[in-house]
């Protein structure tokens, strides 16, 4: 008999002890039948037997929901029957003690985890929905999950064990046992009162004091500057004014660093920079001043035409340290907020492509080497993975390229970038709020998520939970968001906006500052809609609670805007207006909270000058005896994790929803890696764009500026191999660097910018939008302080008119040409071949001036169709690339590297070495002599240095170790072998 | 199917010339066909998966749920419904669960009307989902294989759930390319012997359900559509097999055959480039997940103009 029981005893124990009647909590369980598959259980246990628990004999999983609300005992059956249990393979139980459901038998332990309270549930949000609709009268839902371990280990080493692979103590709770009752926290009393802080006698050092104790992260500087504007004014500050010039002057919104003014110093002589970024990155963008450039560095994403009527945006985010503490609801989150960068790009766009590039610490890490207060990479890794599939699948926005970066130093502190890409038509790319418009909040309500990173309540949610905690971490809610998408696109189109913007970091405080600036706005936050009662007015003024939107709205509009928003359940109110004074008056009611000048608030921040310097890193390069055969270096490189598949990634995100997938992730019949993402964003358009990235941290160890020119060679590159045209390219930057307080790590910073400045040049190719993340640092319990590496993301994005003319990787068809395009060097400088060997050394690869028309040679040959695969030769050289093209087909490669042009002769190097700006292209052999006689025109540098064979195999001859003249066999492996060693370079989980 | 019926059927077919772009064939003088694309919050197909319909000559309507819940007539004007893919409501309370109980307590009647009419419902991935939690699919109507069960059905309606879509054996959502054959001839959408290449993008589409209830779509003809190996080798192995599912079932028909759920999607592969095998050009002219659509319209245009 299963878990069948369905005598109805509820649970009923008073609440609180305040004396008033309270109703009932019911407490419903749910599980499979014993004979159903329970694959979550199975889960649950691979899980549980990597955390350290042995000897388990079956794991099965029940959802638990506790219910409260005008119900009896036969409501909350209909609750089970109708709704929440599935009558085909689960029973449910609604009473105190359970009988335990057959299984194997034997010991067994029973571990409950469930959200802390504040922490976003959808499961029980939706629970409620559902019961409502079918007309029962319930007012709280909770959920759990309840997991039924059978084992002969000791309570405690299942809790041990569950703590670490079944929850999170950060936004939940995970206990031995089961519930037996619930408290459904009590709220507490808003207070509302002007509080104001005494500052204008304070002296440095308390001035920094208060803004520690307030949790302000503003310098002394600053603290002093704020102190001077209210000794003008001639009143004291409120807290609520602290808190938003605190967010408004955040390194988050200003980029005080990169946008502040550096004095460098390196063996290049000595520079000064009023403003970094406006110097170098933005520099660039201003001098190739592209015509198809549509917005660049001044909304939440840049704008660039895509076919004349619309245009194509894209903003890529960092969201470091939130997935650092809690790996899926940051990571989520991350993808989330980059979400709504796009959706308030001008008056809104509609997002149709995601990107995600991860760092993480090695996976294969032994567990006693993780420092204390981190998480093991894996566990990490798989739950930004989760993370990302789970926001950015249900929002129906394709996940469509990425990257994952290995390396020990991300640790503690991994690196999680998240991409949107959206259309927006030309009309709607300019917004300005208006005198007189309302200013309109939409989307989710307001709860205490993210008040700079206040701590958790450790209260248990079983025990007698007084007060709802606050939530340092978020759990995003995708199906909100959605829905503010759906409203969001309806309003635009209808004119019902004047402008619209995200509520990020900051929250109102941010999004109404931004909005308001050059008018001025009046706000109450008596009225905003809140996830539950008891929050302060400043609290209400700074929560980073996710999907929420602000929008400007002509009053007449309003009612429109707000029967839209009723139609389709999002909510909407009004916050206040925007007001022509150019002041910032946050109100609640008729309490004025906040009166301030909206130019101090932007302007006001106090500038400094930072020094920089910089020395060149890495070590000397090795000198090691040629060797007769590189078959186990190029297996030992296919299963490096940087390098092997990351198919197990991939498929759990759909990169196919909205119809317009051309080329994917993986491509060819055995699934081998694309160089970048074809999409058709528009249903019956040809057109398409084409997005990419370039990371290698490992260069930067050597010289970040080498890096960043050879990052943006390598998006660029990645872009032109499917068949961009460089010509249409613009590109993103993400620098996420250590403290930039230390001149060293200023100085490397500079010099990357610098990097990108001159690539950007050089390629003709514009950034039009950035962003940085600075102090990604950690420090173990053993007090040493870990670094990341210099990380810059260069993310790409490309139009092309015409989807069809696009190339991917796997070779094509036996007989066809190989061509080895571009220059190889003595370049293994920061390569993967020596990081297998324990090696960084000296060579950095570095970009030679005739990369732009190599790539604009290619580009061509790829669009008119002589080109029938392509592939660039990235992490680990031209053999890497060649295995990779030949296993992801069913046919087999013949290269000669002596064919290969450049300036060494040295088959390791030229297998091995990471040069810049090369392809490897399979030609179509009726259009071989076309191809040739094209790209000598253009001067591009290539060598014919193969074929394509019937055989399943890569065989790869270099130069005769022994000086003569005959062809050398350097490697030769079956496309099986190759094919299996790169799929066993992660090893998460089964694949195909 | 004798081979001559195929070939009549198939030249009969290409008689029939299509309307290659959208809108144009609904204002050619017959009566237009009216489907309405439901959406709810979450779903996130329904654009494209109105576009297939769409250029085969269907007037499409998208109706938020809530607007086709205060106003159910809305189906009676209809000749289809459509449910596409997504995560209705977050489908955090298993797929289809809250979509599922808000149409079987308010629409149940008018679709069923509508289908009995001669118009079609069909539900792609998450709309698949809904369907079997609706009750419509497989759409048994008494208790022969009730027993063990809970009930799990308002008193409006005798239809039974007895088919669940649940967690993929892997327990992870998986998007992948795969192949299926049609396997019924009581399927206004699909022809006996149709194989269409197209991908499942899911977390929960194992279909399973008592050996009675799958006897009993087998004798009915409701098994629609399986997963198909290169070899054609059963049971289906994985990743052919993408979830485990049951007989390798990817989609199912009510008794009627107008009414169809699957879980792959093949309103994704309705563009030659959508296609994984167009760059080795070995992609069919006419995309495969074109198939569904032409043939439902077809039946739609037989029936009422």
């Amino acid at each position: 008999m299963p878990i069948a029981a369905k005598t109805a005893s509820s649970s009923r124990r008073a609440q609180g002890g305040s004396g008033r009647p309270t109703r009932p909590v019911y407490r419903l369980e749910i599980g499979l039948n014993a004979d159903s598959l329970d694959p979550a259980g199975l889960e649950a246990r691979g899980n549980l037997a990597e955390a350290g628990l042995e000897g388990i004999r079956d794991v099965r999983v029940l959802r638990t929901f506790f219910l409260r609300g005008r119900l009896s005992p036969a409501d909350v059956e209909r609750a089970a029957q109708e709704v929440l249990a599935d009558p085909v393979q689960e029973t449910y139980a609604v009473r105190q003690d359970l009988d335990l459901p057959e299984g194997p038998g034997g010991p067994m332990r029973m571990i409950t985890v469930l959200r802390k309270p504040g922490v976003t549930n959808a499961e029980a949000e939706s629970a409620k929905i559902a019961l409502t609709g079918i007309g029962l009268d319930v007012r709280d839902v909770q959920s759990a999950r309840t997991y039924l371990v059978w084992t002969k280990a000791s309570e405690k080493q299942v809790l041990r064990a569950a703590r670490r692979a079944l929850g999170n103590d950060v936004i939940e709770d995970v206990i031995a046992g089961r519930v037996r009752t619930f408290v459904f926290p009590k709220p507490s009393k808003r207070r509302v009162k002007r509080n104001t802080v005494a500052i204008r006698k304070m002296e440095g050092k308390a001035l920094v004091t208060l803004s520690f104790d307030m949790g302000l992260s503003l310098t002394k500087l600053e603290m002093e500057t704020i102190r001077d504007e209210f000794q003008n004014i001639g009143r004291e500050p409120t807290d609520v004014e602290l808190e938003t010039l605190a967010q408004t002057w955040s390194e988050h919104c200003k980029h005080k660093t990169l946008a502040g003014a550096v004095d460098m110093k390196d063996e290049r002589g000595e520079r000064s920079f009023a403003n970094l970024l406006k110097e170098t990155v933005f520099h660039a963008t201003t001098v190739l001043d592209k015509s198809w450039c549509w917005s660049v560095f001044e909304d939440n994403a840049g704008v660039i035409d895509f076919d004349g009527e619309d245009g194509v945006c894209m903003k890529v985010e960092t969201h470091n340290h939130p997935s650092a503490i809690e790996p899926y609801g940051g990571a989520g989150t991350g993808i989330g907020g980059v979400i709504r960068d796009i959706l308030g790009t001008g008056k809104g766009a509609r997002p149709v492509a995601n990107t995600d590039v991860f760092c993480f610490g090695e996976p294969d890490m032994p567990m006693e080497d993780v420092p204390k207060g981190s998480m093991h990479p894996r566990r990490v890794l798989k739950g930004v993975v989760a993370g990302v599939r789970d926001y950015g699948n249900r929002m129906g926005i394709p996940t469509v390229n990425g990257a994952i970066v290995f390396d020990p130093r991300y640790v503690g502190n991994p690196v999680v970038y998240a991409g949107c890409a959206g259309l927006i038509p030309r009309k709607y790319v300019a917004k300005r709020a208006r005198p007189g418009d309302l200013c309109v909040a939409f989307g989710g309500k307001t709860g205490r998520d993210g008040i700079h990173g206040a701590t958790f309540s450790s209260v248990e949610l079983h025990s007698e939970s007084e007060t709802v905690s606050s939530g340092a971490v978020q759990i995003g809610d995708p199906i909100t968001e959605k829905k503010v998408l759906d409203i969001l696109i309806q309003a635009r189109d209808k004119g019902l906006f004047t402008a619209v913007t995200d509520c990020g970091a900051g929250g109102f405080s941010s999004a109404v500052g931004e909005m308001g600036e050059k008018v001025g706005a009046n706000v109450d936050m008596a009225g905003a809609p809140l996830k539950y009662e008891g929050l302060d007015v400043f609290e209400i003024w700074i929560s980073e609670a996710q999907e929420r939107m602000v929008a400007a709205i002509p009053p007449k509009k309003w009612p429109t805007f707000k029967a839209l928003c009723d139609a389709e359940d999002v909510e909407a109110f009004v916050l206040g207006e925007f007001t022509g004074d150019k002041r910032l008056v946050v109100r609640h009611g008729k309490t004025v909270v906040c009166d301030m000048d909206m130019a101090f608030l932007h302007d006001g921040l106090p500038h400094i000058v930072r020094e920089a310097t910089f020395q060149t890193g890495g070590d000397k390069e090795p000198s090691w005896k040629p060797k007769k055969r590189y078959d186990r270096d190029l297996l030992g490189l296919l299963g490096m994790p940087q390098i092997g598949s990351k198919e197990w990634v991939i498929r759990q995100y759909d990169h196919e929803v909205q119809a317009g997938a051309v080329v994917r992730p993986l491509g060819g019949p055995n699934n081998g890696p694309a160089d970048a993402a074809v999409i058709a964003p528009k249903l019956g358009s040809d057109r398409g764009i084409v997005l990419s990235n370039g990371i290698n941290p490992a260069y930067g160890d050597i010289d970040p500026y080498a890096m960043a020119m050879a990052v943006v060679d390598e998006a660029i590159r990645n872009a032109v191999a499917v068949g961009a045209d460089p010509s249409r390219i613009a590109i993103l930057d993400n620098f996420t660097w250590g403290n930039c307080n230390r001149p060293s790590t200023l100085g490397s910073i500079v010099r990357a910018c610098e990097g990108c400045r001159d690539a950007a040049l050089l390629f003709g190719t514009p950034f039009i939008s950035g962003k940085d993340s600075l102090n990604n640092e950690f420090r173990t319990g053993d007090g040493e302080l870990i670094s990341v590496p210099p990380t810059l993301l260069i993310s790409a994005i490309g139009v092309i008119p015409n989807v069809r003319k696009t190339c991917t990787s796997d070779l094509k068809t036996p007989g066809n040409p190989i061509y080895v395009v571009g220059l190889t060097h003595d370049e293994l400088g920061g390569s993967h071949w020596y990081r297998m060997k324990g090696r960084v050394g000296r060579n950095a690869p570095q970009v030679p001036t005739s990369a732009p028309a190599v790539m604009k040679a290619v580009s061509k040959a790829v669009r008119s169709g002589q080109v029938r695969a392509a592939h660039d030769p990235s992490e680990g050289g031209i053999a890497v690339a060649a295995a990779e093209m030949a296993f992801a087909s069913d046919h087999g490669l013949h290269l000669d590297l002596r064919r290969a042009k450049g300036t060494t002769k040295d088959n390791k190097r030229l297998l091995f070495s990471e040069s810049t700006t090369r392809f490897l292209l399979e030609v179509d052999k009726a259009k071989a002599k076309a191809f040739e006689a094209a790209l000598k025109k253009a001067g591009v540098p290539f060598g014919k240095a193969g074929r394509v064979t019937p055989e399943p195999e890569l065989r790869i001859v270099g130069h005769d170790p022994a000086g003569g003249r005959a062809a050398h066999e350097v490697v030769r492996l079956s496309t099986d072998k190759l094919r299996q060693a790169w799929r066993a370079a992660l090893h998460l989980g089964e694949e195909s | 199917m004798a081979a001559s019926t195929k070939k009549k059927k198939t030249a009969k077919r290409r008689a029939t010339k299509r309307a290659a772009k959208p809108k144009r064939a609904a204002k050619r003088g017959s009566k237009a066909i009216r489907i309405l694309v439901v959406r709810a919050p979450g779903t996130n197909c329904d654009q494209e998966t109105g576009y297939a319909f769409e250029r085969e000559g269907a007037t499409i309507k998208h109706v938020h749920i809530n607007a086709l819940l205060d106003n159910p007539k809305e189906l009676t004007r209809a000749h289809g419904l459509v449910i596409p893919g997504g995560f209705s409501y977050g489908d955090d309370l298993g797929a289809g669960t809250v979509l599922g109980t808000a149409m079987r307590t308010k629409l149940l009647d008018p679709i069923r009307s509508m289908v009995d009419r001669g118009g079609i419902a069909l539900g792609i991935c998450n709309g698949f989902q809904v369907l079997v939690k609706t009750g419509l699919l497989p759409g048994h109507t008494d208790d022969g294989s009730k027993e063990g069960l809970l009930p799990g059905f308002s008193e409006s309606t005798e239809l039974q759930r007895s088919v669940a879509l649940t967690s993929n054996l892997q327990n992870r959502y998986e998007d992948r390319w795969i192949t299926l054959e049609a396997v019924t001839d009581n399927c206004v959408f699909f022809r006996r012997g149709d194989v269409i290449y197209c991908p499942v993008a899911h977390a929960e589409g194992r279909l399973v359900c008592s050996d009675a209830t799958l006897a009993r779509m087998a004798a009915a003809d409701q098994i629609a559509l399986r997963y198909l190996a290169p070899d054609r080798s059963r049971p289906v192995p994985f990743p052919h097999n993408p979830n485990g599912s049951t007989d390798d079932i990817a989609g199912i028909t009510d008794p009627t055959g107008r009414i169809l759920g699957l879980m792959p999607h093949p309103e994704r592969n309705q563009f030659a480039w959508q296609d994984p095998r167009f760059h080795r050009r070995t992609a069919p002219r006419k995309p495969d997940g074109l198939k569904p659509f032409i043939n439902a319209m077809k039946h739609l245009k037989s029936t009422f103009s």
